[in-house]
């Protein structure tokens, strides 16, 4: 007699439910939404919500439904040509702090929401978008570090009254440069005291002049590398959400490259220019003592001067001492500036920038200020046969004013060009200022028409290859070819089910990893069947051969299932993107497959022949 | 009733072995002198490069797109049709003093100031040429860790010249799949890479199934040749090796002409190894595992797996 016990039914009954529940969502369309989000009070208000709606209204755009969660506004739509059009509207009609990114929403019911069932989500392939792959340069990690110690020495020695002749950064160390041994050693003690840890101090002589040389430990060098990763990611993280888009993916990948893969964006060029920009701003006072034009002339700049330029080209002289620097702006929006009705930024700073700034501006009533506007561009570039990364900085003045009165929390600036690069400053200073340069290393945009064409495709052969399968296994093997169909439609559900259980994207090569499985879940029961066959061939009773067919294909199928599943485990582990979601479906595929064919197969063939004490023949 | 009739299959595939060998030893050689000599036609993956993929309203004349590309400056761009004739794959190498994330915008801008209405942007991919040598690398340990993995397992389950039959038999696949793409010049990228690990899932789970058959016939059968053994073995499951191969075949036949052209490269080298990979099963790995001097000595037994997961009768 051929049974399963109580509990193995009751398991598989519970399983088939909860795998059609799960997989449920993926069965309802997606909207096409609309998102609205603030970027500085991290809510849509009322009035602006009414206002949203009285536009599309009054442009005739019809909205399916609108959803508020707090701080976010979403808006669906019945096609994407209205969302397109909504989009439009709303973001030449909101101020700047609003962003509007487009979407697709799930439309799941309510009561699948309760228990936490999502569809799927598709990936970039299937839907549309953008994959970045950036590289952090962590050589300019250790030049920004110097840097930044460069001035602190300035104003540490200056404090304590040390004579020095210069501080000068020479590649990730700072060298300062004395007259007299006696201030070097003073300086030493002083500075090693100040960054204990943090660096390492040696010294010597050139000539009359007295060296002290602070490298940064490579603790520290590893540490601020760590911190400039994040700061980046954080920076990145932030600029998507001005950029407004849904689902973005920002992530770590190996030790100094991040992933940004923003779904359904379009416009490649603006996302490039933003996420790998690195402008902001400085304000330097104004060199008034000296001529800025004989400094061009001879190339001989005033020690505590550096030689600007204007963007008509005129030289100006500035102080090198920074008055502020764009990292304590916490929010600017553009605009049109109030006088001359040219195109401004008008900035915000935080506490202790305003606390700063008030003071520096109040003590310097009356003289010029400039305000620099520094932009960072990293290139790769083909030399002599090898590929390397080119930074080139671009630091321009762009307004040069005269200090009316004490400076305070908000202000504007202008001398910018043109609207769009005050908008794209704002963002820019509003998501803050990466910690290194990045390049872009690796591309991957897929069109909106191209992931419409591969998800249909992707479907259709899936359909058909499953399909044809099911018709091969009922004509071969007649009744138990339609159990085997049954588990494996099964299959398809539950595989179905715990991707959308996972949250796991489903990308193309995912879709070509189950049909795979499709094929090779068969197997299993081939196995199972021919080997039934086989004991039927031998003399053995129908009973007798269901039950040694199953015994005896179980050890075949486990071994033959997990050699598989260790290729594609591997191919997990060492695969990136594409390659990864091919190796998941596999791996649940046969996971899963190992279950339907198996036990499910079992059960039903159980339940039909099992209790027929009197069986003389099988339809295999 | 549709049965194809395997059942009394007496096939002496085991005498064949010189002939198999011999042409496994043929295929392996040109294949590998086709790897060395002409090598793969790797993709930008793993060059690195732009590639481009643009869609047309209308059918649209490639000689116009090329001389239009030409016109703007991209004398080295290799232009193609991609699946249909109103669908253009442009190919970029990486061009020296230029960066190389910024091309695709302008390439689509030459496309778009002088040829027809509508032209659609469906896909970029860029890959810096540091990348591409990474992915190159990656993908080959991952093949090569892959490998050793199956090595562990099999020699554990079975024995040593088992696992090491398994594995030259998924070389064997492996190596010739590979030349029949550099032969016919197809291009390799990361989806074939994939493809290629899951010929090495496919081909061992038909060889695993056929040492298992032989190893259970090395305990039932104690009386019958140790080549007599084998020969049966590989007969009986003849028939199932055969199914799976064509219900596998079905489904990537269907993914083949079904699924775009982005995906056909990656059924395509899974159709090359599901054959290469069936004909390895039935002809060569048995007959490997023969040469490696397996007997039935070698066969300790091992307990039997699955009575005590199945219930009683």
């Amino acid at each position: 007699m051929n049974a399963y016990p109580s509990w193995k039914y009751l398991l598989i009954v519970v399983v088939i439910l909860v795998g059609l529940v799960y997989s449920l969502p993926n069965l309802y369309p997606e909207d096409p939404v609309v998102q609205i989000a603030h970027s500085v009070t991290d809510e849509v208000d009322e009035d602006t919500r009414m206002q949203i709606r009285a536009i599309l209204e009054g442009r005739g755009v019809d909205i399916k439904a609108e959803e508020f969660d707090g701080s976010q506004m979403m808006l669906r739509f019945d096609s994407t040509d209205d969302q397109m059009r909504a989009a439009d509207i709303l973001r030449n009609a909101l101020t700047d702090n609003h962003s509007v990114g487009l979407n697709l929403a799930p439309a799941t019911p309510d009561w699948l929401r309760a228990i936490n069932a999502r569809p799927m989500s598709l990936g970039l392939d299937l839907r549309g978008g953008v994959h970045f792959l950036m590289e952090v340069d962590m050589d300019a990690v250790g030049d920004n570090v110097a840097e930044r110690y460069t001035s602190e020495f300035r104003t540490v020695l200056r404090d304590e009254r040390i004579r020095y002749l210069a501080v000068e950064r020479d590649g990730s160390a700072v060298e300062v440069r004395f007259e007299d041994p006696a201030s070097r050693d003073e300086a030493r003690d002083l500075l090693r005291r100040e960054y204990r840890g943090d660096l390492d101090f040696s010294t010597r002589q050139s000539g009359e002049v007295h060296i002290l040389t602070a490298s940064i430990s490579d603790d520290q060098l590893e540490a601020q590398r760590r911190l400039a990763l994040q700061q980046n990611i954080t920076t990145l993280r932030n600029r998507v959400d001005e950029l407004g888009v849904a689902e973005p993916v920002i992530q770590q990948q190996g030790e100094n490259r991040i992933v940004v893969q923003l779904p359904g964006v379009q416009d490649t060029a603006r996302a490039k220019e933003i996420l790998g920009a690195t402008a902001t701003l400085e304000f330097r006072l104004v060199d008034e003592s000296n001529d800025p034009y004989e400094a061009e002339r001879t190339g001989r700049v005033p020690a505590n001067s550096r030689l600007y330029h204007e963007r008509d080209g005129n030289p100006v002289l500035l102080q090198r001492r920074v008055m502020l620097t764009g990292d304590f702006i916490n929010d600017a929006t553009s605009g049109l500036a109030q006088d001359t009705g040219g195109a401004a930024v008008f900035i915000n700073l935080d506490g202790q920038g305003a606390r700063i700034f008030g003071r520096v501006t109040g003590e310097n009533i009356g003289r010029l200020m400039g305000v620099v506007f520094i932009e960072t561009t990293t290139d790769l570039v083909e030399q002599d046969g090898e590929m390397v990364r080119q930074v080139s900085r671009s630091e321009e003045v762009i307004n040069v004013a005269r200090i009316q009165d004490q400076l305070g929390r908000r202000f504007q600036i202008t001398g910018l060009d043109s609207t769009r690069e005050a908008h794209n400053l704002a963002l820019l200073l509003r998501a803050g200022a990466l910690a290194a340069p990045m390049s872009i290393v690796e591309e991957r945009t897929v069109g909106p028409s191209l992931g419409q064409d591969n998800i249909e495709r992707g479907f259709n052969s899936v359909v058909i290859g499953f399909v044809l399968v099911l018709i091969f296994m009922a004509l071969y093997y007649r009744a138990f070819g339609l159990v085997a169909n049954v588990a494996l439609a099964l299959n398809l559900v539950l595989i179905v089910a715990i991707l959308s259980m996972l949250q796991a994207t489903l990308t193309l090569p995912g879709i070509a990893g189950i049909v795979l499985t499709v094929g090779m879940a068969v197997d299993a029961n081939v196995l199972i069947f021919e080997r039934i066959r086989e004991e039927l061939r031998n003399g053995n009773s129908p009973q007798a051969s269901i039950q040694a067919g199953y015994a005896r294909a179980l050890s075949t199928i486990a071994d033959a299932n997990i050699t598989t599943l260790i290729a594609s485990v591997v191919l997990f582990m060492f695969g990136t993107g594409p390659i990864k979601g091919f190796a998941i479906t596999l791996s649940i595929g046969i996971l899963v497959s190992m279950f339907t064919a198996l036990m499910v197969t079992r059960a039903i063939i159980n339940l039909t022949y099992g209790r027929q004490r009197r069986l003389k023949t099988l339809s295999i | 009733m549709m049965k194809l009739n395997f059942a009394n299959a007496n096939i002496n595939f085991l005498g064949q072995r010189r002939i198999a060998l011999t042409l496994s030893a043929i295929l392996l050689v040109v294949s590998i002198l086709l790897l060395v000599f002409r090598g793969l036609n790797f993709g930008i993956d793993f060059t690195g490069g732009t590639l481009i993929e643009v869609g047309y309203p209308d059918a649209v004349v490639l000689e116009e797109v090329r001389d239009q590309l030409e016109a703007g400056g991209f004398d080295r761009a290799t232009v193609q049709n991609f699946g249909t004739s109103r669908d253009v794959l442009i190919r970029l190498a990486p061009r020296e003093g230029e960066e190389s994330a910024e091309l695709s915008e302008e390439v689509l801008q030459v496309l778009r100031s002088g040829g027809p209405e509508g032209v659609d942007l469906r896909r970029v991919e860029f890959v810096g040429p540091q990348v591409g040598d990474e992915l190159r690398e990656q993908g080959g340990l991952a093949m090569l860790y892959a490998l050793i993995g199956i090595l562990i397992y099999v020699a554990l389950r079975f024995e040593w010249r088992f696992s090491l039959g398994a594995v030259a038999a998924l070389i064997h696949d492996v190596v010739i799949t590979l030349g029949i793409f550099s032969l016919l010049w197809l291009e390799f990228d990361l989806s074939v890479l994939a493809a290629m690990l899951a010929v090495i899932g496919y081909s061992l789970n038909d060889t695993i199934v056929a040492y298992d058959r032989i190893r259970e016939n090395f305990r039932r059968l104690r009386k019958d040749a140790v080549e007599k053994v084998m020969n049966k073995s590989v007969n009986q499951i003849l028939s199932r090796t055969i199914i799976t191969s064509l219900t596998t075949l079905l489904v990537l036949v269907c993914l083949f002409l079904l699924g775009g052209a982005v995906i056909q490269n990656f059924a395509l080298a899974l159709i090359i190894g599901v054959l290469v990979g069936t004909y390895s099963s039935i002809y060569v790995a048995a007959a490997l595992a023969l040469v490696l001097g397996v007997d039935r000595t070698v066969m300790l037994p091992v307990k039997k797996e699955g009575e005590e997961l199945d219930d009683r009768p």
